[in-house]
């Protein structure tokens, strides 16, 4: 109960002089060798560098560029209206989720029920408007205390009975999905034309959805840069004991990522609801929208285990899934090389994160 | 006085590591609290810092009873602590880092740059210019960060501040800065409690030492009323009233020799170690014991220096070439707790085969007996005295002496020629520990070069056929069967070069 002198030295280890290079790897920079040797004017401009968030958007920049040249070559023309319409509209409901996502991972949890419950969310939601306009406004308040019921459960399973979130979101998932099949076959409810214009409609080259995306992500920004709230989520997900013993009531933090994060599906579902005119049992998990939201946050820079990263990079992880998608399709690559290369292309971007991340690690 | 503790007890588990004792601290004052491995500082410091509540006593700040039970009651009764593993977190900026859970808030939203204002100031105030309030905490040196700590104590309005050897992470130059740190705190009239081994800083920085002695308080006095000899004295006088197993009969061959071995910690390592022999390994916390033993196993490799049979690389080349290590943190890095005995003293052959020779045994010796079936493992745990005796049992039910039995079965499955034990008794009961005792100088008897760290000076001097004592990464000296524990501390805190 007294010995921290091992990782203390370690540590030290770790600060005066490059440790023993990793087998063919170069040796890991030494990012913390003390300011105080010399240089350090603190910042340190020297270290400063690029983030993942910069990453995320170079690539994207990269792949539009790369898909432009293709596309060119192959004789088509990549930057239509039709396709940066495509791209927004294909990413919006993935979007909205995964920056839900987002603030379920930065806490170090994560929510493998969302697809379920967009799939339940838009249900709720078509069934009680049933085609009438009067049935918008309960049907958006139905939707959403659905989902953020879920979320509570979640967040309180995880934090009261100390359940893994993999398991505990994954047993709320199978619940809901049991539900689901036990209750319909197919499409039900009805949704009204007006509510249909929210997937559909658009303001110049931006679609509704779009804004909806932004104004989602804006307001999860927000939440992360300027409440307390957001501050600790940082911490819980960074180092959860240096939050406690800092006061941070970390159970709280976590129960409120996921109730945010379940209202984040369920406003992907309501979005998919307005597409489909109707609600499906089957809209969430058909889009995959469970991992793949994780998977668009990874690629944004968040770390799976918590603590770093931000809603910036989500959005861009999702835009470079969406580009990748629609560069294919004008291509007209087989689906399953599609799968393929997006799988490569998550991984090798979480490579070259914790390449990042070893090289300037300090503990 | 603005603190006063009166007959503080704790036991852990049945163990009572502290009794009855009384500190009192004023306002300004730097007190140290002095004393061996295991006297008890941490606990005491624990316990003013709200992390354990204490069994018996009572505890005043300002006058006033308190009892804490939990961390940020202390924190806001003025009480922080400050650990040498610092609690920060890596990815966020000083600022934030400062006001953890204590975000300042304007209409509802965070005010950064109040919060970085604030920060600013503080630095200001404790000199520090090398980094803003900005700066992410990762990109600071280990000296930086303790700086983000004070301040962190500062900005709750610390009054005191309790730190647990400050300078055991820190470079000789940062140490200076260090000083002048306690210096501007004692000038804000902050009690800061130091816990330190290392004397020189306690006779630089300290008014007031405290020494703690086997949970016991053995004397308060002003620093100017003792010497260091006399401190050394307090700390390690005690009964050596311990049987140990009686020393060998002359050392043989040597097994594994070292010369200027070196890597990021450790530097100008010479040492032969011979088989036969317990070479014991002495120093302080944080002198490169553990990692001296680790180099020697590959684990985390010399990366200068010969070494023969070979400079292992790796854990496997060592394990290949003979050499075992029973390591300190035996849950974490010596046992599957979670699986059976038979398991986990089958782990070691199950991964590696010594080269030139089937997995287990030599014969005759005892404990090298084992074959990876089911009577070998059964003759194996007899061997090293496992009780009771059963292969099937989950590890984690076994109690800490039991334990290290069954790492220590571990190895004799590959018969290694040299071992080295890292704390091998820590934790475990006083039985027990006078069979491990037992095991290991049977082992010597039998041939096996045996290595031995502990901070525990009689074991280690009541053990080992020599001492060698280590000090900032470098051996700092070597000394006779049976030294005394104040020549051992000597070497090992820098008071003097025999």
């Amino acid at each position: 109960m007294s010995d921290h002198a091992d990782s203390a030295v370690a540590r030290r280890a770790a600060a005066p002089e490059p440790a023993v290079p990793p087998p063919g790897g170069p040796a890991p920079e030494d990012g913390q060798r003390r300011a105080r040797d010399g240089a350090g004017n603190g910042g340190g401009r020297r270290w400063a560098g690029i983030g993942p968030t910069q990453v995320i958007y170079l690539a994207l920049l990269g792949v539009m560029a790369a898909g432009w040249v293709l596309v060119a070559i192959d004789g088509g023309d990549f930057l239509t209206l039709e396709t940066v319409v495509g791209i927004q509209q294909r990413s919006a409901a993935l979007g909205i989720v995964a920056v839900g996502q987002t603030l379920a991972i930065l806490a170090g949890s994560l929510d493998l029920s969302v697809a379920y419950v967009i799939s339940l969310t838009s249900l709720v939601a078509a069934e009680i408007m049933a085609g009438r306009d009067g049935g918008i406004l309960p049907a958006l308040a139905a939707a959403l205390a659905v989902s953020a019921l879920i979320g509570l459960v979640n967040g309180l399973v995880i934090t009261r009975l100390q359940v893994h979130a993999f398991i505990a979101t994954l047993g709320t998932a199978l619940i809901v999905k049991g539900v689901l099949d036990h209750l319909y076959d197919g499409p039900a409810g009805r949704v009204p034309e007006s509510f249909q214009r929210l997937g559909y409609d658009r303001l110049g080259p931006v679609p509704v959805s779009a804004l909806l995306w932004a104004g989602v992500a804006a307001a999860a920004w927000f939440l992360l840069r300027r409440t307390r709230l957001g501050y600790r989520i940082y911490a819980v997900g960074g180092d959860a004991e240096v939050a406690r013993l800092s006061g941070v009531r970390t159970g709280r933090v976590i129960v409120a990522t996921h109730v945010l994060c379940s209202v984040c599906a369920g406003i992907a579902g309501l979005l998919l609801a307005s597409r489909l005119g109707a609600g499906a049992p089957t809209v969430g998990t058909d889009g995959g929208y469970d991992l793949e939201s994780i998977a668009a946050v990874v690629l944004g820079g968040t770390a799976l285990a918590g603590g770093r990263g931000g809603v910036g990079g989500t959005v861009g992880g999702v835009l470079l899934l969406a580009v990748l998608d629609s560069v294919f399709n004008q291509l007209e690559v087989n689906a399953f090389a599609k799968d393929v290369v997006r799988g490569v292309v998550i991984v090798a971007a979480v490579a070259v994160y914790a390449r990042r991340t070893s090289r300037r690690r300090s503990r | 006085m603005i603190l006063r503790m009166r007959g503080i007890a704790k036991s852990f588990l049945g163990v009572r590591v502290l009794h009855g004792v009384d500190l009192d601290v004023a306002p300004g004052e730097v007190h140290a609290v002095v004393g061996e491995n295991g006297a008890g500082k941490s606990t005491l410091m624990k316990i003013i810092a709200g992390v354990h509540a204490p069994d018996e006593g009572t505890m005043e700040i300002d006058g006033v009873p308190v009892s804490f039970g939990h961390p940020v009651q202390a924190q806001r009764a003025g009480v922080a602590i400050i650990y040498q593993e610092f609690n920060l977190l890596p990815e966020r900026s000083v600022a934030e880092n400062v006001f953890l859970g204590r975000e300042p808030v304007r209409r509802g939203l965070v005010d950064r740059s109040a919060m970085e204002a604030a920060t600013a100031r503080l630095l200001a105030e404790l000199g520090e210019t090398s980094f803003g309030p900005r700066a992410p905490v990762r990109r600071l040196s280990v000296a930086q960060q303790q700086v983000v700590e004070i301040v962190k104590a500062l900005s709750q309005d610390a009054r005191i501040i309790v730190m647990d050897e400050p300078t055991a992470a820190l470079a000789g130059h940062e140490v200076e800065l260090l000083y002048a740190l306690v210096a501007r705190l004692r000038e804000r009239g902050i009690a800061v409690l130091y816990i330190s081994h290392r004397l020189r800083e306690v006779f630089d920085l300290a008014d007031r030492v405290t020494v703690l002695k086997d949970g016991a308080l053995v004397r308060t006095a002003g620093t100017g009323d003792v010497d260091p000899g006399e401190l050394v004295r307090l700390m390690v006088g005690r009964d050596l009233g311990t049987y140990f197993p009686p020393r060998g009969t002359g050392p043989g061959q040597v097994r594994l020799s070292v010369r200027g071995g070196g890597n990021a910690v450790l530097d100008g390592i010479d040492l032969d170690l011979r088989a036969g022999e317990i070479l014991g390994v002495a120093g302080l916390q944080g002198s490169g014991r553990t990692e001296l033993a680790k180099a020697l196993f590959g684990a985390e490799p010399f990366t200068r220096g010969t070494m023969s049979p070979l400079r292992p690389a790796s854990v496997r080349q060592a394990v290949a070439a003979g050499i075992g290590l029973v390591t300190e943190d035996r849950k974490a890095e010596g046992l599957a707790l979670r699986q059976s005995v038979r398991d986990n003293a089958l782990l070691v052959a199950r991964s590696v085969r010594r080269r030139g020779r089937d997995a287990p045994g030599r014969d005759g010796a005892p404990g090298r007996a084992g074959g990876s079936g089911r009577d070998g493992v059964t003759g194996l745990l007899e061997a090293v005295r496992l009780q009771p005796p059963e292969p099937g049992r989950e590890v984690r039910f076994l109690s800490g002496g039991n334990q290290q039995k069954v790492v220590l079965a571990k190895w004799m499955t590959v018969a290694p020629e040299t071992l080295i034990f890292d704390e091998p008794t820590r934790g475990v009961d006083v039985g027990a520990k006078a069979a491990i005792h037992d095991l290991m100088r049977g082992l010597a008897n039998d041939g096996m070069a045996i290595m031995m760290i502990s901070s525990e000076l009689p074991e280690l001097i009541g053990m080992s056929d020599r001492v060698v004592v280590m000090r900032d990464g470098r051996l700092a000296g070597e000394l006779p069967p049976g030294p005394s524990e104040e020549a051992v501390m000597r070497l090992a805190a820098g008071e003097a070069t025999p």
